[in-house]
């Protein structure tokens, strides 16, 4: 097995400061592979949103520790934690997150932009990604013109606009009807056979069974179960 | 259970106040600041209407002093003249001196042994039957060797001392006060027994009557009152006389020239603090929308919402209304206390109704002003305002602002910040209105203290040069004084010529003469040599070359209805002389000035006392030894020299104060509107923000997002509002001069050089960054997760 990609050791996570607060995680620990594509499932209110936000820098732990490719996460500043969000991370919501003020391409070319990226090889990666996910006749176009499954395929365009080494999804298809989600199912699916390394937070127990390469499920804060799976994407 | 359990709407509105600080606290400072500023204008608006008037009646003003001969007249001649015709009351007789004193050793500001102007001090108690003395610093007489002068007209400060040499033993005064008297009717008070110790040997103090008459509204009838007086006294025991119209005519002048600046700095305070308001509660409705739902949602009528929409606002202006009015009150004891001093008054103060009108007037605003919104917010659709998203979409405008941003070669976040203002065009217009406000009175501020600043320099040319030579003998020379004649002039006309480091000096006296065809006489002030380099600020014109021109101010100018280019005529007992008006100059007194030997024709005796020289000193010339060493050449001719003091001009410093806490005022209150729009902007675009911040802005980068998005609006509203303020300055100024009775020099107003300008034009930016900073530093401190979160 490779090195781990995601590290985290005895993590425990309360949003309510008061001692019957339940910890949103508890002396959670987890070690993930490059390469390897989890999926976290679970009911609402079992820390799987936490966990992600943990990975992704956008939250603390109250203890424990979180390392991504050997950062560790838990130390970073605000200004080293968007540098890491920058280079390490490419994030795809429930509800895309895209900046409606902007077009399609300039919402992918925005990490790249911050990242300092040149405009020309920017913009050529950027209709490099649209074109791959099938959007690039929507480039000019606002994400309001567009279907749910559409503008969930523009943000996971702009999530791998740095090439990130770990792509993280929030319920990708929890806002979605059942055509746009088979959409970005099939789309993580090969993401997934690429070799990318994604951690996906859903109740949607097809999507983990097509995408995932393992399962795990939290209730409480705490590690329920966890398992290998074979993705029927990649199966099939 | 208790009432306010059972009131929902009481607790909505609590909740909206407590739980929306930053916006309470925009609006109560806003309203604050916005009642402080009116209060302390509007108290000196209605105090500047007739303050003279009013203090007159209150303090028992004396419409006449008349000094008499002590040795022409007796008590009961004196106590006669309260019989006469049309005197309604009486004060006096009180024995009263012409002092020559000089400084004593330990003054703060003044040099041991300069002579002191002529001093008329009067021995009376503090109250009477007429001219009430207000003390305002200090106190009044306690004991022997004291002295109180009349504040806001004279030099001394409590606790300084002046010598009397005149007076055997030298004795020495102490200020221990200082009072206002409504009449002006001394130049200093002494109690009665401190007269004969001050009493030169061989002379017998005169006596001061102070009159009060039936009719005595104009020059002319109280010139008649004065006749009446004198006639029935002795032929030549009246020495002179002071009418209470000439401290009217002051103080009325000083008044007036309050009035265009005041109404300016009001207006444009009125308009920003209505214009913040609204934008205040109008935001806390577009900011509230999803809240409106919810609360009509369970059951809150139309009416109910428009009632805790206003009750939001009201709560923070009612607080900032009446901490406004404190703070009013307690800055007006400063702000006029100057003012009383120029506008001669001892009853200013904030009037009790202003200070209820007031904040009635601003809370009837902030009504005006919340109800739009508030009635918007009642008006929302139940199921629109409760399907509020997370961030309103921008129109066409504000995407095609994005789009061309980005092709600007600025780092992404800054394109980011430059396209915000497109996307909500209405309220980026209402920063802008803010800080253009903001930015018209900072320039308009600026403009008006530095001009003011040059015209009361230029008004200070009345003692020109660094060095005055006044015609008394050093103290402790031995020279005993006397009055100087023709020949001590020349003497020391040419001693002065002779001095090393002299680079020019010139002899000024001043006469009185009458002008041909009018009545009355008029002040000529005579220049003897060359006075190029001693000429006063020149309005229009130039001045004078030659015996046979002159120059005259505006007062001079409209009193006689002449113009420059004219002619007047100068006659003094059958003897006249012709003098061509060359130029205007910049002076609030009604004189001419004029080459000595225009005046050879009339054959004016001299006037020893008026006789002064001013001297400029050759570069590098150190002062003091220059003026110990002409001291010395000077002292045979009972002259002596001292350096030539500034005056401070009291209408000039009370106008500068006012104007810097007004324009302060207008700063704070842009700065408040900036930081409520940037900070609904930024809170509405929270969401975005987060989304930006999980892409890897950094904290940095975001507060140069936001504050970038406010630099376009700051340069605008700079570049637009800097014009506007120099044209406010010039519109304003020259009122105010008008109403002084003189005229602004162009080189006055032209004060705007190309560095002010520049950081004036920055002003704008600097107001909208330091308005933006705050909600700048909150957006990049915001937690992405919980951004993310907002709905």
């Amino acid at each position: 097995m490779s090195a781990p990609i995601i590290e985290i050791r005895d993590v425990s996570k309360t949003y309510d400061a008061s001692d019957a607060a339940r910890p949103a995680l508890a002396d959670f620990s987890l070690e993930v592979a490059a390469g390897e594509a989890l999926a976290v499932l679970g009911p609402s209110g079992s820390g799987k949103s936490t966990l992600l936000n943990l990975i992704a820098g956008l939250d603390r732990p109250d203890r424990g520790v979180v390392r991504i490719a050997g950062t560790p996460v838990h130390e970073l500043g605000e200004a080293a934690l968007a540098g890491y969000r920058r280079e390490r991370i490419g994030m795809v919501f429930q509800f895309f997150n895209l900046l409606d003020d902007l077009t399609v391409e300039d919402n992918v070319l925005i990490p790249a932009q911050l990242a300092g990226t040149g405009r020309v090889e920017a913009r050529e990666r950027a209709n490099e990604l649209l074109t791959r996910l099938g959007i690039a006749r929507f480039a000019r176009a606002y994400p309001g013109t567009l279907s749910g499954g559409q503008r969930q395929r523009v943000a996971v365009a702009r999530a791998l606009m740095n090439n990130p080494p770990l792509l993280l999804a929030d319920e990708p298809t929890g806002a979605l009807d059942s055509e746009s989600a088979a959409e970005v199912r099939e789309l993580l699916g090969a993401l997934v056979a690429e070799g990318r390394t994604l951690v996906l937070v859903t109740h949607d127990t097809g999507l983990a069974a097509q995408c995932a390469t393992r399962i795990i499920e939290l209730v409480d804060g705490r590690l329920a179960r966890d398992v290998r799976n074979t993705p029927l994407a990649v199966a099939r | 259970m208790s009432r306010k359990g059972n009131n929902p709407l009481g607790r909505i509105v609590r909740a909206g106040v407590s739980r929306k600080r930053v916006q309470t606290l925009v609006m109560t400072l806003t309203t604050m600041t916005a009642v402080t500023a009116s209060v302390l204008a509007s108290g000196l608006l209605v105090d500047s209407q007739g303050p003279y008037q009013r203090a007159f009646a209150a303090e028992h003003g004396a419409h006449l002093s008349v000094d008499v001969s002590g040795t022409a007249v007796d008590a009961g001649q004196l106590a006669a003249t309260a019989h006469v015709a049309g005197v309604t009351g009486t004060a006096g007789p009180y024995p009263t001196l012409t002092l020559h004193p000089r400084v004593a050793p330990g003054n703060r500001f003044m040099p041991a042994g300069d002579p002191m102007e002529a001093t008329t001090v009067v021995g009376r108690p503090i109250d009477g039957p007429l001219d009430d003395l207000h003390v305002t610093e200090g106190h009044w007489l306690t004991g022997p060797g004291q002295i109180v002068l009349p504040d806001g007209h004279s030099p001394m400060a409590i606790g300084d001392r002046m010598v009397v040499p005149d007076a055997p033993g030298h004795p020495v005064l102490t200020v221990v006060g200082l009072a206002a008297s409504v009449t002006g009717t001394a130049d200093g008070w002494v109690a009665p027994q401190e007269i004969p110790a001050l009493t030169p040997p061989g002379t017998v103090p005169d006596e001061q009557m102070l009159y009060r008459f039936a009719h005595a509204d104009s020059q002319a009838e109280v010139a008649a009152d004065r006749a009446a007086v004198a006639a029935v006294l002795p032929a030549g025991a009246t020495l002179g006389s002071t009418s209470y119209l000439d401290a009217e005519q002051e103080a009325d002048r000083n008044s007036a020239t309050f009035v265009p600046f005041l109404v300016a700095f009001g207006a444009l305070g009125l308009f920003m603090s209505l214009l913040v308001i609204g934008v205040v509660v109008s935001g806390a409705v577009t900011a509230g929308r999803r809240r409106i739902g919810i609360l009509k949602a369970i059951g809150f009528s139309p009416a109910q919402v428009v009632r805790a929409y206003l009750g939001q606002a009201l709560i923070p202006a009612t607080t900032g209304a009446v901490l406004g009015v404190v703070l009013g009150n307690l800055l007006s004891i400063p702000v006029m206390g100057i003012a009383d001093k120029a506008l001669r008054s001892v009853t200013l103060g904030i009037p009790f109704w202003l200070d209820l009108a007031v904040p009635l007037v601003t809370l009837a605003a902030v009504t005006g002003a919340a109800l739009v919104p508030a009635r918007r917010a009642g008006g929302l659709r139940t199921v629109e305002a409760l399907a509020v998203g997370r961030t309103e979409q921008a129109g066409r405008f504000g995407r095609s602002a994005h789009s061309r941003a980005s092709r600007l070669p600025l780092p992404r976040w800054a394109t980011l910040g430059l396209a915000l203002p497109f996307g909500r065009p209405a309220r980026s217009a209402i920063t802008m209105a803010a800080v253009l406000l903001g930015t018209v009175g900072v320039t308009f501020g600026v403009g008006l203290a530095l001009s003011l600043n040059q015209v009361a320099q230029g008004l200070s040319h009345d003692r020109p040069g660094a060095v005055q030579v006044l015609p008394f003998p050093p103290l402790g020379s031995g020279v005993k004084a006397r009055l100087v004649n023709a020949a001590d002039l020349d003497a020391a006309g040419s001693a002065i010529a002779a001095q090393p480091g002299t680079a020019g000096s010139v002899e000024i006296t001043t006469a009185r003469t009458a002008v041909a065809g009018k009545p009355g006489q008029t002040q000529v002030i005579g220049y003897r040599g060359d006075s190029g380099w001693a000429s006063m600020q020149i309005v229009s014109g130039r001045w004078f070359a030659a015996p046979g021109e002159a120059v005259a101010p505006k007062a001079f100018l409209s009193a006689y209805d002449v113009h420059v280019g004219d002619t007047v005529t100068l006659s003094e007992n059958g003897r006249s002389a012709p003098v061509k008006l060359v130029g205007e100059v910049l002076s609030v007194d009604n004189e001419l000035l004029t080459d000595a030997g225009s005046l050879t024709p009339l054959a004016l005796p001299l006037v020893p006392d008026s006789v002064t020289f001013a001297i400029e000193l050759k570069p590098g010339t150190d002062p003091d030894a220059y003026i110990s060493s002409l001291t010395h050449a000077l002292a045979p001719y009972g002259l002596s020299a001292i350096p030539s003091g500034g005056n401070i001009n009291i209408t000039v410093l009370a106008m500068d104060s006012l104007a810097t806490i007004l324009t302060l005022m207008l700063v704070t209150v842009a700065g408040l509107g900036v930081l409520n729009t940037v900070l609904l902007d930024t809170r509405e675009r929270v969401h975005d923000l987060g989304v930006l911040k999980s892409l890897g802005l950094k904290p940095r980068q975001t507060v140069g997002m936001v504050l970038a998005s406010v630099s376009v609006t700051g340069l605008v509203a700079g570049a637009v509002g800097v014009p506007i303020g120099i044209l406010l300055q010039r519109t304003v100024l020259p009122a105010m001069a008008g109403a002084a009775g003189t005229e602004v020099p162009g080189a006055d107003l032209d004060v705007f050089h190309a560095p002010l300008l520049l950081a004036l034009l920055a002003g704008g930016l600097v107001l909208a960054t330091l308005g933006a900073l705050a909600p700048a530093t909150w957006a990049a401190r915001a937690r992405t997760a919980t951004a993310l979160r907002t709905e």
